[in-house]
C-alpha cells in the first residue's frame, strides 16, 4: 500500500547532490506528502532561491517515486521559506560526520573533527550557496558550515 | 500558480509589473556585474564569495522575473524577459549602470545597492500581494549575508589610509549621486500603496535609507550622500557599461534561444 510514511521513506534515499550524504529529508526540504487515489503530490522547498541543484533534485525524486506506479507531481515552492532550522538531528549528525559544521542559531561553532570552538571565520561564502568556510585554530583544519538563514 | 493576478486590479497589476520588472533587472544586472569578478577577484576567497553572491542575485531575479511572467501571461517566460529585451528596455537603477571597475568600485556599489535594496525589500515584507510576500521573506534571509559581507568590506576600505581609502572616495564620488536610484519613485506606484503592496511611498524609503547610512558615514568621516541626480530618467536612460554587459549576458541566448545551461 502507498501511504505517506513509505514516501518519506523512500524521499529519505534521495540525497542532497551536492551533500550526498543527506538526504531531502535530513535536509527538511519535503514540506508537503499528498497521498491520493490518482497519485502522489510533493512540495520541496528549496534551500536558496538560485540552488542550481533544484532542478536535478526535483527529477530525482520523480524518478524514485515513479516505483510506486502511479502519477507523481513534484512541485517547487516558496510558499514557506526553508530555513536551516528544518535540517532534523540525524541530518546534522550525518552533516558533522563528513566535516561539516552543521547551522547554528548563535554565533559559535564548533569544529566538527575535534569539538573545539576555537574557530574562525574565514568566508562567509564557499563552494556552494549554502556553505561558509571556517578554520579551526585547535587541529588546525579547514571546514566548512552549512549556512545558517 | 495561474490564479497568481486573477485577483488584482488591472491598475495595480500594471504598477506590480513595474515594481517586478525593476527589481528583477536590479538583480540581474547587479549579478552579472558582479560575475565579472569570477577567477579575477583580488583574493581567492574573494573570488569565491563574489561568485556566490553573483549566484544569489541571478537566482532572485529569476524568482522574480517568473512572478511577473505570472502576472503578465503574455506568452513571454522567465528567460524571455530576462534575455530578449534591446538594452533601453531594462528598468534597472542607475546606480547599476557604471563599469565594474575596480574593487572599490564593486564594494561601493554593492553597500549602496544592499542597504538600499534591504530597505525595500523591508517595506515589501507584509505586502497584500502573497507571492510577492512570500519570496521577499526567502530573499531576505540571503540579503542579510550579502549585507555582511558588504558592510565589512565597505568599512574596511574606508578606515584604512592610503590607497584602499582612497579608492573608495574616488567610487563613492562616481556613484554616490546615482545610489537613491534604487529607491526613485515608480511612475505608478500610488497604486501600489493603496493596495497594500508597499508600506510606505518610495520618497519615505529613500529617507528610511538616507537615516540609516548617515551615522555609518559620520563615523567613518566620509561625505554626506548627495541628493540623486536626474531623478526621472533614474531607470530609463543606460549608459554604454550597461551597453556592453548586456551584449555579454545575452550572449547565448542570442545565439542559441533553446539552449539550456
Amino acid at each position: 500500500m502507498i501511504d505517506e510514511p513509505a514516501v518519506r521513506a523512500a524521499l529519505a534515499e534521495v540525497p542532497d547532490p551536492e551533500i550526498p550524504v543527506v538526504s531531502v529529508i535530513d535536509l527538511g526540504m519535503v514540506e508537503r506528502v499528498d497521498v491520493r487515489d490518482a497519485g502522489i503530490r510533493v512540495e520541496l522547498l528549496p534551500t536558496f532561491i538560485g540552488c542550481p541543484a533544484i532542478d536535478m533534485i526535483r527529477s530525482t525524486v520523480a524518478e524514485r517515486l515513479a516505483a510506486f506506479g502511479v502519477p507523481v507531481d513534484v512541485d517547487v515552492s516558496m510558499r514557506v521559506p526553508w530555513t536551516s532550522d528544518r535540517i532534523t538531528a540525524t541530518g546534522r549528525e550525518k552533516l558533522r560526520r563528513s566535516g561539516f559544521a552543521p547551522p547554528s542559531a548563535d554565533t559559535s561553532v564548533a569544529c566538527p573533527y575535534c569539538g573545539s570552538t576555537n574557530v574562525a571565520l574565514d568566508n562567509l561564502f564557499g563552494p556552494t550557496q549554502c556553505r561558509s568556510l571556517l578554520y579551526c585554530r585547535a587541529c588546525r583544519q579547514p571546514f566548512e558550515q552549512f549556512k545558517t538563514i | 500558480m495561474s490564479a497568481t493576478g486573477e485577483v488584482l486590479l488591472p491598475a495595480t497589476r500594471n504598477a506590480l509589473s513595474l515594481l517586478l520588472l525593476a527589481m528583477a533587472d536590479d538583480e540581474l544586472v547587479i549579478g552579472f556585474s558582479d560575475s565579472e569578478w569570477t577567477g579575477i577577484a583580488p583574493i581567492l576567497e574573494e573570488d569565491v564569495a563574489i561568485s556566490s553572491l553573483a549566484q544569489d542575485e541571478l537566482g532572485h531575479a529569476q524568482a522574480l522575473y517568473r512572478l511577473l511572467a505570472e502576472l503578465l501571461v503574455d506568452g513571454r517566460d522567465a528567460d524571455a524577459i530576462a534575455y530578449d529585451r534591446p538594452p533601453e528596455g531594462y528598468y534597472h537603477a542607475r546606480l547599476l549602470d557604471h563599469h565594474r571597475g575596480d574593487w572599490a568600485d564593486t564594494i561601493v556599489r554593492r553597500y549602496l545597492y544592499d542597504t538600499a535594496d534591504s530597505v525595500r525589500l523591508e517595506a515589501l515584507a507584509n505586502s497584500s500581494w502573497e507571492p510577492l510576500a512570500e519570496l521577499v521573506a526567502k530573499i531576505r534571509r540571503e540579503e542579510r549575508y550579502h549585507l555582511m559581507h558588504a558592510g565589512a568590506w565597505f568599512e574596511r576600505l574606508a578606515s584604512t589610509p592610503g590607497e584602499p581609502r582612497a579608492r573608495l572616495l574616488d567610487a563613492l564620488e562616481r556613484m554616490s549621486a546615482d545610489a537613491g536610484t534604487v529607491l526613485t519613485e515608480l511612475p505608478t506606484e500610488l497604486a501600489l500603496e493603496m493596495a497594500g503592496i508597499v508600506d510606505a511611498p518610495s520618497r519615505e524609503l529613500e529617507a528610511r535609507w538616507r537615516t540609516s547610512l548617515a551615522p555609518v558615514f559620520a563615523r567613518l568621516d566620509l561625505p554626506r550622500l548627495p541628493p540623486t541626480r536626474d531623478v526621472a530618467t533614474a531607470r530609463t536612460s543606460h549608459s554604454d557599461a550597461f551597453r556592453e554587459l548586456h551584449a555579454g549576458f545575452t550572449s547565448v541566448r542570442r545565439i542559441d534561444p533553446e539552449a539550456t545551461w
